[in-house]
Order: structure tokens, then sequence, then C-alpha cells
């Protein structure tokens, strides 16, 4: 048989910012359920959730930039248009969410005249004038846009193992491979 | 090696080939355990276990609801003025606010009662609460009552309490039995609530003392921890005035008499800081320091304003104590994290409810004696 041909996978940049943020934001929202849910450990955990939203949103914006530098790879040819519809209309929501839930949360505190504290005398401006019943809907906004994001975070590895077991397309490895190539299914390689 | 399937047949989810089936029974795994272990994480498993919502809960079925307002510390009204650093606490703490200078001082006088409209000569407990905005966003709010412990050492202790002391819904007033049973069961809170009954109860707001409770760190410059609990110490003497002597027929006789107060002149504390020697309990407060323990003048608030609560004052201000400068940090006193946790959550309900104007305003209501 002949060497199996190679395709590109995910620049490594594009790789390196999609692991980092994958664990900040799955971090983020067990932290945020948690300090909603406990009495003794709300003030820490609270503490490192602010700035770590405010992470989350820089790195949302630097990768939203890397990506129209370093274009991720063309989805494989044979894959159905209903599939091809799911793929981008989950990572349009999720790329939405990234920016939308920290933004909400700074932009909830800051109508509710909380000083936005990120670290030591490290304080964000407020982004919005006080009023307390605008901070009411954005409090509920934020937790139900978490849960959403959740909810398609689940529903993106769920398709990543997907592509992984079931499809076996090359998908999965060209986020998941640690080398520039990954094989071409096509050719016979796995 | 198999020949791979062409794509129609790759992508193909019905009827399922076995890699399909083995995907998602792998994804059905890890989907569910994320989503069980963000369960677990949001206390679903642990029911039992008090929350911040459960103990505001607690506050509203000993209460009642009271749409709009604050759950505890409910019946206030705001003030301002200003505050006078001597620069005496600038050597144990960097926050700006002990720099020498004067700066203004936004705050809330308040009852220790989750009704809105109870009338005053049925409160134990006064309340004082502050904030102060330093330059570059940063602010000092701090919560303070006339008593020289708290009640409890835990939000679950506290929570027990409320409910111990409950009015019984047969008699309207609380069971001494269930009163009984709580402090056989809770010493510290005995012994404290003999300290708190025990205090000299002034005649109002301006003669009052109110302290911290709660232990705080100060962090010097040099990275410096000191061990603290602060005090207003009023300059008002007790009783403030015979002719401004309460007028227990007056609902709202704290306040209306303070306003009186105010219109002979600003009303003063001294901003004192207690300094724990090793071995002073700081997770704590219930338990006193010592007596003698060193003392910092920290500066005097003077206080020349009252205001009804109104939209966009004190009113729409969480006075919550980890709301901190740098320079202050919280203890270890498990109150803390409590409080700021419950005070956030009573915010949050209050924030997105229609608003009553408050029993207190300024003049007095009409029908109130002045």
């Amino acid at each position: 048989m002949s060497r199996p041909s190679r395709l590109p996978v995910f620049p490594a940049l594009s790789r390196l910012l999609h692991w980092l943020m994958a664990v900040m934001i799955l971090a983020m929202l067990f932290i945020g359920i948690g300090m909603e849910a406990s009495l003794s450990n709300y003030n820490w955990l609270l503490s490192v959730h602010r700035p770590l939203g405010i992470a989350i949103l820089i790195l949302a914006a630097g990768r939203l930039i890397n990506r129209q530098f370093n274009p991720p790879p063309p989805l494989p040819s044979g894959m159905p248009v209903w599939l091809r519809f799911a793929a981008h209309a989950s990572h349009i929501g999720l790329y939405g969410l990234m920016f939308a839930v920290p933004l909400i949360g700074w932009a909830m505190l800051s109508a509710a005249r909380y000083p936005v504290v990120l670290y030591g005398g490290l304080v964000l401006p407020p982004i919005l004038p006080q009023n307390d019943m605008v901070f009411a809907v954005l409090r509920s906004t934020h937790t139900v846009l978490a849960f959403t994001l959740f909810a398609l975070i689940l529903a993106h590895i769920g398709a990543a193992l997907m592509h992984a077991i079931g499809f076996r397309d090359g998908v999965f490895q060209s986020m998941a491979s640690v080398r520039r190539l990954r094989p071409d299914p096509a050719s016979g390689g796995q | 090696m198999h020949a791979d399937p062409e794509p129609a047949e790759r992508y193909r989810l019905w009827p399922p080939r076995r890699p399909i089936l083995a995907a998602m029974a792998t994804s059905a795994i890890v989907v569910a355990g994320l989503a069980g272990g963000l369960a677990y994480a949001g206390g679903l498993f642990s029911p039992d276990r008090l929350t911040p919502s459960g103990i505001v809960d607690t506050f509203q079925n000993v209460n009642g609801v009271h749409p709009g307002f604050r759950r505890n510390h409910t019946k206030g009204a705001c003030i301002s003025g200003t505050f006078e650093s001597t620069g005496a606490g600038a050597r144990l703490s960097k926050a700006v606010v002990f720099a020498p200078g004067t700066r203004p001082v936004t705050g809330r006088l308040a009852v220790a009662v989750g009704k809105p409209f109870v009338p005053d000569n049925e409160t134990l407990v006064r309340s004082l609460a502050l904030r102060f905005e330093l330059p570059d966003g940063e602010e000092w709010r701090t919560g303070m009552n006339d008593i020289p412990v708290f009640p409890v050492p835990t939000a679950q202790d506290f929570n027990g309490l409320l409910v111990a002391t409950a009015a019984d819904p047969a008699t309207g007033k609380p069971d001494p039995a269930r009163i009984s049973a709580f402090l056989a069961a809770h010493p510290k809170a005995a012994g404290a609530l003999k300290r708190i009954k025990e205090r000299p109860f002034t005649a109002g707001f301006a003669d009052a003392s109110y302290n911290s409770l709660n232990a705080f760190r100060f962090i010097a410059a040099d990275g410096t921890i000191t061990p603290v609990r602060w005090s207003l110490v009023a300059l008002d003497s007790s009783p403030a005035d015979p002719a401004g002597a309460s007028k227990p027929t007056d609902p709202d006789y704290l306040f209306d008499d303070f306003a009186a107060r105010l219109g002979r002149g600003p009303v003063q504390w001294r901003l004192v800081a207690t300094i724990a020697q090793p071995g002073d309990p700081t997770d704590d407060a219930t338990q006193p320091w010592p007596e003698g323990r060193e003392t910092v003048d920290l500066g005097t608030l003077t206080v020349d304003h009252i205001d009804a609560e109104a939209s966009g004052n004190c009113r729409d201000v969480n006075f919550d104590p980890l709301v901190l400068p740098s320079g202050i940090a919280p203890s270890d006193d498990p109150l803390l994290s409590a409080r700021s946790a419950a005070y956030s959550v009573s915010f949050t309900r209050r924030a997105g409810e229609a608003k009553t104007p408050s029993e207190v305003q300024f003049p007095a209501k009409e029908g109130n004696p002045q």
C-alpha cells in the first residue's frame, strides 16, 4: 500500500487558543455555578470568576483576529449539507457566546454599581450607567446564556467524538493533532 | 487495512454502522459526565446544604416577602458626609482611604430587621453601612452594627437562629422552648447574645457606636499583614440630647431624631482599628478580643445629610462587606464570604422587583409626631 497522503490541520496558534480556552471556559462554567451554590466558597470563586471572564473575553477577541490570518482547514468534501450547516451554526453560536457572556457579566456589574475588581487595585471602568432594573435583566441573561454556552459545548464535544469515532473523517484530528499534518482518511490512512 | 467507506456511507446515521454506535455511546457518556459534574458543582446532589439562596429564603419565610426591599436591614435611610483620614492607618494598610486627606462618603442607617414598616421601638439592633469611593474605581464598603459581637459564628448557625427565633404562627410570638433548645445546642450563641443584651443601649443612631464584628486583614505597602476589627466610635454622648429624646409614639423616631440632630450640626464618629494579638480569634465573630488591645485612630466620619431612599441612592447599593480596596482583605472568618453571597442574592432579587417608597421620609411622614 502506498504511503497515505497528508492533510493540513488547524494552525498551531489556533489549536493552542482552542485548547487553552476549552479549559478556561469549562472551568469558568463550573466556578460560576459553584459560587452561586456555596456560602463558604463564594468569595474566592468570585475573585477568580471576574479576571478569568475578562481573560476569556480578550482571548476570544484574539481568536477571532487569528482566524482571519490563520483560517481553519476546509471541512471534508464529503460532509453532507445538514452537517456542514450544523458545524457552521454551532461555531457562530460558540463565538457569539464567548463574547456575550463575559461582556454581559461586566455590563451587569456596571449597572449594579459594583466595582469590577480584577486583581488588587486593578478595577475595570463601568460600561453601563447605574440601573438596578437593567442589572436584574442582565443578571438573568448572564445565567441563561452561560447555560446555553454549556449546552453548545456539550454538543460540540459530542460532535467531535462523532467525527473521531463514528465518521473517522479527520475533522477531530485537525484540532486534536499535535503535528502539522494529519493523515487523509480518503487515502486509506487513519 | 479495510477500505474506508464512501462519504454517503461514512456520514450515514441510520441504520447505524458499528463505529457510529460506538461514537454515540462515547458521546453520551462524556456529555452525561460533564452535565452531571456541573449539576454536582451547582449543589443539585446536596439539597440539604445551606446555599446563599437558601438563607435568603429563610429571611423571607420569617419576615414575609417585601418586594423591592432588602431582605434584612430593610428599613433605612441614606446618609452622606466626609471621612477625614488621620494618616495613622497608612502604616498598617496601603489602602488609599487611609492616606491623609478628606474623602466624600455615602452610607445608610438602618434597623436590623427584615420588615420595611417595623416600628423603630420594636428593634434592638441599629446598623450603619458606609461606601468610600476611591480613585481608579476602587471602593470600600462596610456594614457595621451597634453590637459588640455577632450572635453566631457561621451562616448555618445564623440560619438556625433565624428559624429558632421566628414568630410561631399560632401565637404570633417566638417560642421560648425552641429558643432555649437552640441556645443549649449553641453555647457560643448564648454567650454572644448575653453580651449583646448587656451592651449600653443608646438613645438613637447618633450616639451609638458601630462595629465591623468580622475581622479583616490590613495589608501594608511592604506586604505586612495585620488582623484588625474596626469600629465607629460615637462622639455624641448618650443620651444624645434630652430635648431630642426618643418619642416611642413615633414609629420612625430613630430616623426622625437623627434628622433633628443633624439640624443642629453634623454628627461625627471616630473610625478606630483594633489590632489583634497572636491567638486572638479572627475566624469567630462571637468572640470579643481582650480589653486593652492596641487601637489606631484612622480618622473622623462626619455625616451632615440624611435622605429618604430613592432610585439611584443608597437604596440601590449592595453594602457587600467584601467590596474592599487593595490594602484591606478578608480574614478567615467564614461569615464574610457567606454575608457577601447572601447580600448578593438579596440585591439580585430586589433589583428586579417594583419598588415601594420607604417608611422613612424627610420631612417626617404626616401623622408621625415630630
